[in-house]
């Protein structure tokens, strides 16, 4: 399948990453040449084939519900790239 | 440099611990000689950070032990992380930008277990950004050179440094230049066995659940595998030891006992049925790679083992399925990157313009491409039609391996369809790039224990390595098998740029 401007545009905007206009026509064409390509699955025949998420045993382990960490807000803290009165700090969400 | 001590360095892991627990040498002096080949290997840039301070504070510990006659499994050995597990109060980068000064309040199971071992952290090592890649040429902080250079007289006039391989490049180079004794990788697709087939080392992917995830930044989560890579095969067998174990922290984490590794390298494989596949005969593979893989059954065979061919029928499709799910995991594992709790942040007036910009200046372009491909096919309307077409596809490919191990014990193929190419080459596509991986993403697929060990060397002079395959958690079993390999193949070659050579 090819992906066009808009297809690209849409997607950076889903993703979260800013493109710049003049990256979005050759992206497009980097990303219709792998999407071409991994289509050659459409060839397998997967039907009754259930999907394979992880091989894992299946089902997730249980525990008890203990605190075993904890009490190291400031450490957490240190890492950000801003912080207020022990807080993220992030532009204003809420006018 | 004409004290050079390459003694020391030039070591294996085994015959350095047997040394150390003789008291022949201290913690410390293989310490300092190692932190002074690290110096010395600059050039390759195979680490990211280094940390001479901590080894020579871990070296003193595991001494102090040593004389108490204390020794733990791993005292005073010094090696390289690979810069995608987290280790507390050292920075940690993943080979991006976007973690820009992130030091983990907290340390990874693996480098936890290591370091319980007595291990001694050299440094952090370089990779390709957030482990895409094929070649740590992506990393924010520059490629990584192999220490291993083509023959003068091979390809014409083409004396470009090569690759080292990806994506734990830094790891490969600095243990094949002996800048380390053991390396810790992780594969995905092929990043601890790849690299150490382009730079003559052994490279071992654990079964999926052997090794704990904790800690370790993710990529693709079902495909992530922490494991060891080492100079020796049973250098290796002695890492995963120390590395292995069940860990409450990783949901996905095998509950089984770890066995002694060391003690299976029996060297016994009579009997032992190994698995041939005629779809990894792949169109245009080298007939050099081809005749190493051949050489590899004979050397099996002599040493009584009982080659049979196999068909894994779905080989071909493990590659695209792969680069539909691990992009896939990426987009959302990659999510968290956002400029809010911790490394880079691009300053803006709203919320989603800092997100926007922070990721753009953040991500390099085979992230942001692996990122918006991930973010396609996991988007309405393509779902069903990618992802999980992929996911059935995935299904079939473990169910090939099921099938075959029916009838085998392990299964031998070459690590991958080439030796190492020069940097800069395979950047202008894509799916050249990712051919790389076409041998060894079957086994990350199905999840299976997998090693790489040096066979031969290329017309060129370069190492190439061949792979055994084999069942879920028997590490031992390739680990036996990879011994005999390594044996009969008596690869003593050593590359141009290492310790005491330069």
């Amino acid at each position: 399948m090819a992906l066009d401007r808009a297809t690209v545009a849409h997607i950076a905007t889903l993703a979260r990453i800013r493109l710049p206009e003049a990256e979005l026509e050759p992206l497009a064409a980097e990303l219709s040449q792998i999407l071409n390509w991994v289509e050659q699955l459409s060839e397998v025949d997967t039907s009754g084939v259930a999907p394979m998420a992880s091989v894992a045993a299946s089902g997730l382990p249980m525990r008890e519900d203990q605190v075993t960490d904890g009490d190291c807000r400031d450490a957490i803290l240190d890492n950000a790239p801003r912080t207020a009165r022990g807080f993220f700090a992030v532009p204003k969400v809420i006018e | 440099m004409s004290d050079w001590p390459a003694a020391l360095t030039a070591l294996s892991l085994a015959e350095a611990r047997d040394g150390l627990a003789r008291r022949e040498f201290s913690a410390r002096e293989l310490t300092e000689n190692y932190i002074a080949v690290v110096e010395v290997v600059r050039p390759l840039n195979a680490f990211i950070t280094e940390t001479p301070d901590q080894a020579l504070a871990m070296a003193k510990a595991a001494d102090e032990r040593l004389a108490r006659a204390e020794g733990r499994p791993l005292d005073g050995i010094p090696i390289a992380v690979k810069d995608l597990f987290c280790t507390k109060g050292v920075l940690t980068t993943a080979g991006s930008h976007i973690l820009d000064g992130f030091h983990p309040p907290y340390e990874s199971t693996v480098t936890e277990k290591l370091w319980q071992a007595g291990a001694v952290m050299l440094g952090k090592a370089n990779l390709d950004e957030f482990a895409m890649g094929s070649s740590s040429t992506t990393s924010y902080y520059g490629p990584v050179e192999n220490p291993w250079r083509r023959r003068p007289n091979g390809r014409a006039g083409d004396n470009r440094p090569v690759v080292a391989g990806g994506s734990s490049g830094g790891s490969a180079a600095a243990v094949a230049a002996h800048a380390a004794m053991a390396a810790t990788g992780t594969d995905t697709g092929g990043s601890i066995r790849q690299p150490a087939s382009f730079c003559g080392i052994v490279g071992l992917k654990p079964t999926y659940g052997r090794c704990s995830r904790w800690g370790v930044v993710a990529y693709a989560s079902s495909l992530d595998h922490p494991g060891p890579m080492t100079r020796t095969v049973r250098d290796a067998a002695i890492m995963l030891r120390a590395m292995a174990g069940h860990d409450l922290k990783d949901s996905t984490s095998a509950p089984l006992p770890v066995p002694d590794y060391e003690a299976g390298l029996t060297g016994e494989i009579r009997g032992m049925r190994i698995g041939v596949p005629r779809e990894y005969r792949v169109e245009q593979m080298p007939g050099e790679i081809e005749a190493l893989w051949q050489q590899g059954v004979d050397w099996l065979r002599e040493a009584g083992a009982d080659p049979v061919e196999i068909s894994l029928p779905h080989t071909k499709y493990a590659l695209p399925a792969y680069y539909i799910i691990a992009p896939a995991e990426a987009s959302s594992n990659l999510a968290r990157y956002d400029g809010v709790r911790f490394g880079l942040r691009v300053g803006a007036a709203s919320l989603d313009e800092m997100y926007e910009l922070t990721r753009a200046a953040g991500f390099g372009a085979e992230v942001r491409r692996r990122v918006l491909i991930g973010t396609f096919v996991l988007s309405a309307g393509y779902y069903d039609a990618y992802y999980l077409k992929a996911q059935r596809v995935r299904a079939l490919v473990a169910r090939d391996f099921a099938k075959a191990f029916e009838e085998v014990d392990a299964i031998l193929v070459p690590t991958a369809p080439s030796a190492a190419f020069a940097i800069g080459d395979n950047t202008d596509d894509s799916i050249a790039m990712y051919l790389n991986d076409v041998f060894t993403v079957p086994a990350n697929l199905a999840g299976l224990p997998a090693i790489s060990v040096p066979a031969g060397l290329s017309a060129d002079g370069l190492p190439l390595g061949l792979q055994i395959i084999g069942r879920a958690f028997d590490e031992e079993g390739i680990l036996r098998v990879a011994q005999v390999l390594e044996s009969a193949a008596e690869f003593r070659h050593l590359p141009a740029f290492i310790a005491g050579k330069t």
